[in-house]
């Protein structure tokens, strides 16, 4: 085993996955949930809840990942266990 | 052969390689857009997109030849994370996500954006779940991390059946989507233009396996995403005065709402059969749009020919970042997706509904000249043939009505040229781009093919003591085989395996995904448990699939084929955790692998155990 902590480390990285797991849910599934609503505000021509669909969750998705991956960096140099740069 | 030092030396020059290579395409195109304009035939516009691009890839392909193992199955891991996310992107992104989304987007609408959604939103899970372990874990295969983690052949095996029965339906179309598009520009038969198409896709990757792939892929997603992106920049820079469509087509849709209430009220379309475009739920119905979803994108974290790009990285630090420039760039192209099929519904509201029969645009007649466009249910040729069949049908007041008019679904972007009234040379870089994304997509599948059936098959189970030159020929030599057979069935326009290629997603979702999850991020997962799950999530699927298109089996709860996966996957997941409880726990011995699988620092788990 690498690091003498290694279910302090194991707790954050799990805990990183849930929340990065809720933000996918959201974007992914529960913001189309309102499509009908979202679709009443229209910006730049667009309907919000088509856009979300068709650009705005796929941001999200692209912004989540990079920040998960930065944020598991951080933990993983917390703990000691990253690999040499 | 090139050497160690030689190839260190490539990856230290990649930004400069590339660089070169893009400044050297966009020259080129430059070139053949003044040969157009000196009066060379566009046939031979179209030869010298097809070859020129073809000879570049293979020459990749050639010079990456290798003859060491890791090189051959993983590329030596050493391909930094934006590179791989390059490749992968081109791995992903298939002829029919070139050619035929937009198509899909004009004809479903909103309902169309669960695709959209699915095949990006996977990706989350890919970084999170699944690819960083597998990266440690160093692996060449992804049955070979089955076989690891859930002791033995019988976990491998099914992992292999997994791995083929999503794999080779949609090799066999993307070969399939080669040959239509060489046959259409450049005017071959089908059959030859496979074999063609073929022959390309082999060169890339017979003799450097991964690391010729790679390195091929990322220059063939430097073609596709420039081809894709070109024509409807022009085409909004022409409408609205501004060269980003992504954000432009926001007009074009409020035009369409507009066209659309017009129609009915000049009585040119149905009231109650139109569907208009931004309205949700009205091919899909809500439980069936997310649904569809899911599948895609628990799918897409599954799909193997994906998860072994993540196996060619230098750390597991890159393969997470890898999978963040991976969704970029395939969101390039799936962002504009819906601007393609916005600005050609506009078009065809515009110019062609309601328009008088003697005179349709021109590109109607080009494209149904080629079958892809019906009026009045025959091609439309000529003026004179669809003015008889729409009269025959009924039509009196000389002009096309709505629901007269029948659109093949690939002529969406094939078509934007033309309707924006570009050269041909444009048309040309258009079919070069559909070239590389379904070529580029071939090889990842195939490789995954044919690595399953030549280390987990034939080295692991079958001659472990192999040396390494016959492990590289037999490689080689079953490569050669299943692409063959995928060209072969491609040429008989086989119509149920094109259809199947959706089934990819729900099976490999199914088969795969609990088993991977569950062994790395749960210890108590059990052999027995994982194998038993494994075959219960994807023999429901299995099941679903073959009995409602075969046998007549009414839908459960109205969910579509295509969302198999939505019954197999919480089988699977449930079977695996019962059994998993009532069976013995895991070895110690296998709890610390798991440990070691879950600590980036360090070699690999693989490695560690030889040594």
């Amino acid at each position: 085993m690498a690091s003498p902590d290694t279910s302090g480390y194991w707790d954050k990285t799990r805990t990183l996955m849930w929340i990065t797991m809720a933000v996918w849910v959201f974007f992914g599934f529960i913001v189309h949930f309102f499509v009908g609503a979202l679709n009443s505000v229209t910006i730049l021509g667009f309907p919000l809840g088509f856009y979300m669909a068709a650009q705005g969750s796929l941001i999200a998705f692209v912004i989540l990942i990079f920040w998960f991956s930065s944020r598991q960096d951080a933990i993983d140099r917390e703990y000691g266990v990253a690999e040499d740069d | 052969m090139a050497t160690k030092t030689g190839s260190g030396d490539f990856v230290d020059n990649l930004g400069k390689v590339y660089g070169i290579y893009t400044g050297g395409f966009a020259a080129f195109v430059v070139l053949l857009a003044i040969l157009e304009q000196v009066g060379v035939p566009n046939r031979w516009i179209g030869y010298l997109f097809v070859f020129f691009t073809l000879a570049v890839y293979a020459g990749i392909g050639v010079l990456s030849r290798t003859m060491q193992i890791s090189e051959y199955y993983v590329a030596g891991r050493r391909v930094p994370a934006f590179y791989n996310g390059m490749a992968t992107a081109a791995d992903w992104m298939s002829g029919a996500s070139f050619v035929g989304m937009a198509g899909s987007l004009y004809v479903l609408g909103y309902d169309g954006l669960a695709f959209v959604l699915g095949w990006t939103g996977g990706y989350v899970l890919v970084a999170v779940l699944v690819a960083p372990y597998l990266r440690k874990f160093g692996a060449y295969t992804v049955p070979d991390f089955l076989a690891a983690r859930f002791g033995g052949h019988f976990a491998r095996f099914i992992g292999i059946i997994v791995l083929f029965c999503c794999s080779f339906t949609y090799v066999t179309a993307q070969v399939y989507a080669t040959g239509i598009i060489a046959s259409r520009f450049l005017g071959m038969t089908f059959e030859v233009a496979v074999f063609v198409g073929l022959i390309g896709i082999l060169l890339c990757s017979m003799l450097g396996g991964m690391r010729a792939v790679t390195w091929t892929q990322v220059a063939q997603y430097i073609v596709l995403i420039i081809a894709y992106l070109i024509p409807v920049v022009i085409l909004s820079a022409q409408k609205y005065g501004v060269p980003i469509p992504q954000l432009m087509y926001g007009q074009a849709l409020q035009e369409i709402a507009g066209l659309e209430q017009s129609l009915v009220s000049q009585g040119l379309a149905d009231g109650a059969k139109l569907r208009p475009h931004i309205t949700p739920f009205t091919d899909y119905d809500k439980a069936n749009f997310f649904f569809l979803i899911l599948c895609l994108m628990i799918g897409t974290a599954s799909l193997p020919h994906i998860l072994m790009r993540y196996f060619t990285t230098p750390s597991v630090r890159a393969a997470r970042k890898s999978v963040g420039w991976s969704l970029l760039f395939i969101f390039l192209l799936y962002f504009t997706a819906p601007a393609y099929a916005a600005f050609a519904k506009l078009e065809v509201y515009q110019n062609v509904i309601g328009a008088s029969l003697d005179s349709l645009p021109q590109w109607v007649y080009t494209y149904g000249q080629i079958g892809l466009m019906k009026v009045c249910g025959v091609d439309a040729t000529t003026a004179a043939a669809v003015k008889e069949a729409c009269l025959a049908a009924g039509r009196t007041d000389g002009l096309l009505h709505l629901r007269d008019l029948a659109i093949n679904r690939d002529v969406i972007v094939i078509a934007t040229p033309e309707i924006a009234g570009l050269p041909y040379v444009i048309a040309g870089l258009v079919a070069a781009g559909g070239l590389a994304a379904a070529m580029s997509t071939a090889d990842g599948l195939l490789l995954a093919i044919a690595n399953a059936l030549s280390h987990d098959i034939y080295y692991k189970m079958v001659d472990p003591h192999a040396s390494t030159a016959r492990r590289l020929v037999v490689a080689r030599i079953l490569l050669i085989l299943v692409a063959i057979c995928a060209a072969w069935l491609a040429s008989t326009k086989p119509a149920d395996i094109l259809s199947m290629v959706a089934w990819a997603f729900s099976l490999a979702a199914a088969g795969n995904f609990p088993a991977l999850v569950l062994g790395v991020w749960w210890k108590r997962c059990t052999s027995q448990g994982a194998v038993a799950g494994m075959i219960a999530g994807f023999g429901v699927t299995l099941f679903y699939l073959l009995a409602t298109r075969y046998g007549g089996m009414a839908e459960w709860w109205g969910v579509k084929n295509i969302s198999a996966a939505i019954f197999g996957l919480p089988v699977g997941v449930i079977v695996m955790i019962v059994v998993s409880k009532m069976t013995p726990e895991p070895s110690q011995e296998m709890q610390d692998m798991i440990d070691d699988l879950r600590t980036p620092r360090g070699e690999t788990v693989l490695d560690k155990v030889k040594a």
